[in-house]
């Protein structure tokens, strides 16, 4: 299975782009059968949304389309379009490199930015007040352990994580 | 006595102590004893899978590698939870590049993902380490005609490939269980199908149309409340309610509880042990209805 950083970004296409990356290495075993569309519970709700065109223009080289627009942040990860694609492309992962390819040129939602600046500070993407300590201990639930934050640091230095940040065209 | 780590989260300790208090009393009760652990981290869930994967996986192997160190299999509440450990844990057991590569990142704080634990979902544990047959003979009060709509939400079977926690299109172990209290598990349309939990806060829209489906169609099938196994979907379908009410003017007054209160209270645990009062939608009616 390849990973990340086989050559540079600019010399590839950008289906090679996605499929060097984590989630990505499926993507191109994909033949447009609509199983996926025909799966997928936002697809039927949400005219931004199909699982078979994001990976039509993600195949046909549309970088900056996918990049930059709504798509890609349409997807519950409900995995349904995953279990059922008989081509066995892993369509939720290959949706998770494409968010890590939007969020590294710039482009995401803002509460993106609001999880990634928990997980740095806390250690968790939902914070424990000093209220709810004190309730915990009220309804007899042990105390809350402490974090490993430092190692948990270290961890996303090492693999390149990014915090989001806020943007105005994102609302 | 089975031992587990037990894996919380971030959103149970901190917004759901029905939840906790619950799976806690329950499993106690049922002989499985719990070991809260230092330094579990997030599980990197799929909002942090969005932002990067491999630091998620990383990230999920060192909780498993804490696991490890202290000789115990992981029991997790939470779907996402589950979903994010299970999956890492059957990945790097599976593929020895990914692992190796994972360690090299591990290694820069002395940790070494070895394969050695299991991650169990709740269910799992009840179903695999204490079975049908003793959860019904510690049912003290059956929770007779009580007609319950189970919705297993999304990342407890799916990528079913990785989890296999069962059949990712015709499940039976939630069913299996709530049986096993002496309640009838409903079948109704789009069982399977998302709450649209993950959606809140980036399309609220769209969470709130699925939220209000899955409402429809257990009420539809005559359910006197909907259980849930993950945080998340407790949310999308309680707090939900009242989103629904003033958007579309419905109400539905579908209590929610997860299996694990339903559980306790066929245990025979107090209902005032169990924080009850922590749901929006009121659940007098199914108190009433087994009482």
């Amino acid at each position: 299975m390849p990973h990340h950083n086989i050559k540079n970004a600019e010399d590839m296409s950008f289906s090679e782009e996605v499929t060097c990356r984590h989630g990505g290495e499926t993507l191109t075993s994909c033949y447009q059968c609509g199983t996926c569309a025909s799966s997928c519970p936002v697809a039927r709700l949400d005219p931004r949304f199909n699982p078979r065109e994001v990976i039509k223009l993600s195949l046909l080289g549309e970088r900056e389309e996918i990049v930059s627009g709504d798509a890609i942040w349409q997807c519950t990860s409900c995995f349904n379009c995953q279990e059922r694609c008989p081509q066995n492309v892993e369509i939720a992962d290959v949706i998770y490199a494409l968010r890590n390819i939007a969020i590294e040129a710039g482009h995401s939602p803002n509460i993106y930015a609001d999880f990634g600046i928990a997980l740095v500070n806390e250690g968790r993407i939902v914070q424990i007040s000093k209220f709810v300590e004190k309730k915990r201990e009220e309804y007899g639930l042990p105390p809350i352990k402490p974090v490993g934050l430092e190692d948990l640091n270290k961890i996303l230095a090492a693999t390149g994580f990014t915090k989001p940040e806020k943007t105005e065209e994102s609302k | 006595m089975k031992r587990y780590a037990i894996f919380l989260g971030c959103t149970i300790p901190a917004r759901q102590p029905n939840y906790e208090l619950s799976a806690r009393k329950t499993l106690e009760k049922l002989g499985v004893e719990l070991v809260d652990l230092d330094n579990f981290t997030c599980c990197c869930p799929p909002p942090i899978q969005s932002i990067n994967l491999e630091s998620s996986q990383a990230v999920a192997a060192y909780n498993i590698c804490l696991a490890e160190e202290a000789g115990l299999d992981i029991v997790a509440l939470c779907n996402g939870c589950f979903e994010s450990l299970a999956m890492v844990n059957a990945a790097l057991k599976n593929d020895k590049e990914l692992k190796a590569h994972i360690n090299e990142v591990l290694a820069k704080v002395g940790k070494e993902f070895k394969g050695t634990i299991e991650v169990k979902h709740f269910l799992q544990v009840l179903m695999e380490d204490i079975g049908l047959e003793k959860i019904k003979e510690k049912v003290v009060k059956p929770l007779k005609n009580l007609n319950v709509a189970p919705f297993y939400g999304c990342h407890s079977l799916r990528p079913s490939k990785l989890l296999q926690l069962d059949d990712p299109e015709r499940p039976q172990i939630f069913e299996n269980l709530l049986e096993a209290l002496g309640a009838e598990a409903l079948d109704y349309r789009d069982k399977l199908k998302c709450c649209g939990g993950l959606l809140k806060g980036i399309s609220d829209d769209t969470a709130l149309s699925l939220a209000r489906d899955k409402l429809a169609k257990t009420s539809k099938a005559g359910a006197d409340c909907i259980s849930t196994l993950c945080p998340f979907c407790f949310v999308a379908l309680d707090i939900g309610q009242i989103q629904v009410k003033s958007t579309f003017q419905e109400v539905f007054n579908m209590p929610i509880l997860h299996y694990s209160e339903l559980l306790a209270l066929a245990l025979g645990v107090d209902s005032q042990e169990l924080a009850l009062r922590s749901h929006k939608i009121k659940t007098d009616a199914v108190l009433e209805k087994i009482a």
